[in-house]
C-alpha cells in the first residue's frame, strides 16, 4: 500500500484543478445568468436560445469532471465505464426528446385548439 | 472440500469463473450501478419538469425573480447569489471527500478523519441553507391575486416595481370569521382566512392610481407582460377570485403551481439524497475513527460512499442548471 510521494502529490494537485475549473464555470454561469447579454438570449439556436444552450454545455462539461476526476471513472477499466456511460446517455436522451416534444405539442394545443383554458 | 468440487474442464478460461473483467469489487460495482438507476430516477424529474415547462414556456416564473433572498440582506434582490453559495459548498464538500478517497488509499487514518469530518460539515450546511431556501419560497414576497383561469395577476407600480398585497390592501370592517372545528355541525375546519381578502385587494387597487397588474405571459422581450391601467381594472374585476401568498402544492403567487410541485418534489428529493449521504458519511466517520478500515487494511468503503457522495453533487449540478439558470 506504500505508494511514492509523488504519485500523492499529483492525485491532490489534479483535485485542486478539478476544483478550479468547477469554480470557475459555476462563476461565469452565475454572472452570465445575472447580467444575461442580450446578444446570447436574442440569439435562438434549434429552438433554444444561445444563453441556455451555453449553461447546458457547461454544466455537461461540469458533470465530465465530477464523473471523471471525483469519481475516477477515468481509472476505471473501459467496460465498466461505457457500461455506466453509454447506458445513461442514451435513455436520458431519448427520454428527454421524446418529453420536450410531447410538451412543445401541448403548447401548440393549448394556444391554437378551440377550447379555453384560461376562462 | 476437494472432492465436492466439480471439475468443468473450464478452469482458467473465459466463461471459468473467477475473472473480473471490470476490475472493481463486487460493493463498487454496484455502488456504480445503483447510480446509474438513481441518475436515471432524477432524469425522470427533470425531464418531465422540462415537459411541464414546454407545456407553459410562454408563462413560467422566472427564477431570478422567485429566489433572490440572501441571509442578513433583507429587501435587497440578490438573484442566484445564494443557491450559487449553496453549489459552492457542495462542490467543496465533494473535495475534501475526494481528498478523504485519496488520504485512504495512503492509509492515512488521520487525513481521512478529518476530510470526512469536513465532508460532513459541509452537507450539513447545504442541507441547512435548502431548509431556508423553502422557508422564503413557502412565504412568499409579494403575493398575487388568483384568477378563474387557475392563474395569477402580480402588481406593480408605475415604473415596473412588485408591489406587495400588504401595501395594496385596505382594511375593511367586516365579517370575516374562520371557520373552526368547534363551530361547525361537524369536526370538521374550514380553509384558513387568507391575510388580505380579495374585496380589500380590489379597494385598494382602484383607490391607488399608480398600480398596474403583471400577468404571467411574456412579451417578446422575454419580460412579463404588464397591462394598462383600464385594462387592469377589467381584468381585475372580471377574473380574480382569491389571494395567495407564498407557494404550496397548489397555490404559488410566482405563477402555475406546477412550478411549486416540481421546486418541491426535485430539491426535495435531492435534499433527502443529501441527508441519507449525511448519515452514511457519519457512520464511515465513525467506522475510520474506530480504525475499523485500518484494520480491513483498505479504506474502500470511503470509497463508495464517496462515489455516492459525488453524484449528489452531480445531480445537484443539473438541478442548478435547469431550476436556476435555464
Amino acid at each position: 500500500m506504500a505508494h511514492d510521494t509523488t504519485h500523492e502529490g499529483s492525485a491532490t494537485k489534479r483535485i485542486w484543478f478539478v476544483f478550479a475549473i468547477l469554480s470557475v464555470v459555476t462563476i461565469a454561469e452565475v454572472i452570465l445568468g445575472i447580467i444575461k447579454p442580450a446578444f446570447l438570449t436574442d440569439t435562438m439556436f434549434l429552438g433554444m436560445r444561445l444563453l441556455n444552450w451555453i449553461f447546458i454545455i457547461l454544466t455537461i462539461y461540469k458533470a465530465y469532471y465530477i464523473a471523471w476526476s471525483f469519481m475516477h471513472l477515468e481509472h476505471e477499466t473501459k467496460g465498466l465505464r461505457r457500461a455506466i456511460v453509454w447506458t445513461s446517455i442514451f435513455l436520458i436522451s431519448y427520454l428527454i426528446f421524446i418529453l420536450l416534444t410531447e410538451g412543445g405539442y401541448i403548447y401548440e394545443v393549448y394556444k391554437s385548439g378551440h377550447v379555453a383554458w384560461d376562462f | 472440500m476437494e472432492a465436492t468440487v466439480v471439475r468443468t474442464g473450464t478452469e482458467g478460461k473465459t466463461w471459468g469463473g473467477g475473472n473480473d473483467p471490470l476490475k472493481a469489487s463486487y460493493g463498487k460495482m454496484m455502488m456504480w450501478f445503483f447510480i446509474l438507476s438513481d441518475a436515471l430516477t432524477f432524469s425522470g424529474f427533470l425531464a418531465a419538469y422540462g415537459f411541464s415547462r414546454f407545456k407553459f414556456i410562454d408563462s413560467w416564473p422566472i427564477a431570478d425573480e422567485v429566489f433572490n433572498h440572501f441571509p442578513f440582506l433583507h429587501g435587497v434582490d440578490a438573484p442566484m447569489y445564494y443557491v450559487a453559495l449553496m453549489t459552492f459548498i457542495l462542490i467543496f464538500s465533494s473535495v475534501t471527500m475526494v481528498l478523504a478517497v485519496d488520504a485512504g488509499h495512503h492509509m492515512k487514518k488521520a487525513k481521512v478523519t478529518l476530510y470526512m469530518f469536513l465532508t460532513i460539515i459541509g452537507g450539513i450546511i447545504f442541507v441547512g441553507s435548502q431548509a431556508w431556501e423553502w422557508k422564503n419560497f413557502i412565504s412568499g414576497e409579494y403575493g398575487a391575486v388568483t384568477t378563474k383561469g387557475g392563474n395569477i395577476l402580480q402588481f406593480v407600480d408605475g415604473e415596473g416595481h412588485r408591489v406587495a398585497l400588504s401595501e395594496i390592501a385596505v382594511p375593511i370592517e367586516g365579517d370575516r370569521v374562520e371557520h373552526e372545528a368547534n363551530n361547525g355541525i361537524w369536526f370538521d375546519s374550514g380553509a384558513e382566512l387568507p391575510t388580505y381578502s380579495l374585496d380589500e385587494i380590489k379597494a385598494g387597487f382602484v383607490a391607488n392610481e399608480d398600480l398596474l397588474i403583471r400577468t404571467q405571459t411574456f412579451t417578446e422581450d422575454n419580460e412579463k407582460t404588464i397591462l394598462s391601467r383600464d385594462e387592469s381594472l377589467a381584468k381585475l374585476d372580471a377574473e380574480a377570485v382569491g389571494t395567495v401568498e407564498g407557494a404550496n402544492l397548489t397555490q404559488n403567487e410566482y405563477g402555475p403551481p406546477l412550478f411549486a410541485d416540481f421546486f418541491f418534489f426535485i430539491t426535495g428529493f435531492h435534499g433527502f439524497h443529501v441527508l441519507s449521504g449525511i448519515i452514511i458519511n457519519i457512520i464511515i466517520f465513525f467506522n475510520v475513527v474506530i480504525g475499523t478500515y485500518e484494520r480491513r487494511g483498505s479504506y474502500e468503503m470511503v470509497e463508495k460512499v464517496g462515489l455516492y457522495w459525488h453524484f449528489v453533487d452531480l445531480v445537484w449540478v443539473f438541478v442548478f442548471t435547469f431550476f436556476y439558470l435555464v
